[in-house]
């Protein structure tokens, strides 16, 4: 094996225990923003995989996949984010009786 | 004069040793999503990959393509990435605040908690707060 192929190697097992660790937290939660957050840092980690493994690969066919999904990335935690807001704020019943504008 | 062999035995190195520091970075935020104690702390630990870890990666695509075409292709991910993440974040945090998702004691300062106070004391119908932070 090569130096880089051994780089390889090393980089595909550290991202695996680091997906086994964000799953962990996103089955554990406990909160609906710790899945959140969770699910977010699992998608950060698929568009470094696509990139990676472009880089492995030799080519460069999945670039468009890599600017869509930092593009839309945002868009589930915003609306996931905007609701949990609401729900806590429903929930916890709090003084400031904003729930209704969320 | 470097060698124009030696420069192309060191680039795949290269790009491959980003690829280990970027799967470091993910390891990291991984890690602090494990350990840390509350939803706005694990948040802090999530951020480190998304630009940091990101723009790791694009440079070693650059390097292992070597094409200007690429990179002008790759310019545009930072960039969203860019202006995207501090959105989300800003979105999923005060999402956590207003859930009290967090442990008062942790913070030094809580300079939202007081105008949250002025905010609901005002007598305006809605209140400040609510104009405000409804939108």
């Amino acid at each position: 094996m090569t130096i880089a192929a051994v780089l390889w190697v090393v980089a595909g097992v550290i991202a695996f225990a680091a997906v086994l660790l964000v799953l962990a937290r996103l089955i554990k939660g406990p909160t609906l923003i710790d899945r959140l957050i969770a699910s977010d840092v699992m998608l950060t980690t698929l568009i470094l995989v696509v990139g990676a493994e472009m880089v492995i690969s030799g080519h460069t066919r999945t670039i468009p996949l890599m600017v869509v999904l930092a593009a839309t990335a945002v868009l589930g935690s915003i609306a996931v984010a905007r609701f949990v807001s609401r729900a806590g704020a429903d929930a916890s019943a709090d003084p400031g009786g904003d729930h209704d504008r969320g | 004069m470097i060698e124009a062999e030696t420069v192309a035995s060191i680039l795949p190195i290269a790009a491959a040793a980003l690829l280990v520091l970027a799967a470091a970075l993910t390891l990291a935020a991984a890690i602090g999503l494990w350990r840390f104690p509350d939803p706005l702390s694990r948040l802090h630990a999530a951020t480190k990959p998304q630009i940091l870890g990101l723009t790791l990666v694009v440079i070693a695509i650059a390097l292992s393509a070597q094409s200007a075409a690429v990179l002008l292709m790759l310019v545009p991910v930072i960039v969203f990435q860019l202006l995207t993440a501090p959105i989300s974040a800003h979105m999923v945090g005060r999402a956590g605040y207003r859930n009290g998702d967090f442990d008062p004691g942790s913070l030094e300062v809580d300079e939202l908690a007081a105008d949250v106070d002025a905010a609901t004391a005002t007598d305006l119908p809605g209140g400040a707060w609510h104009d405000e932070r409804g939108t």
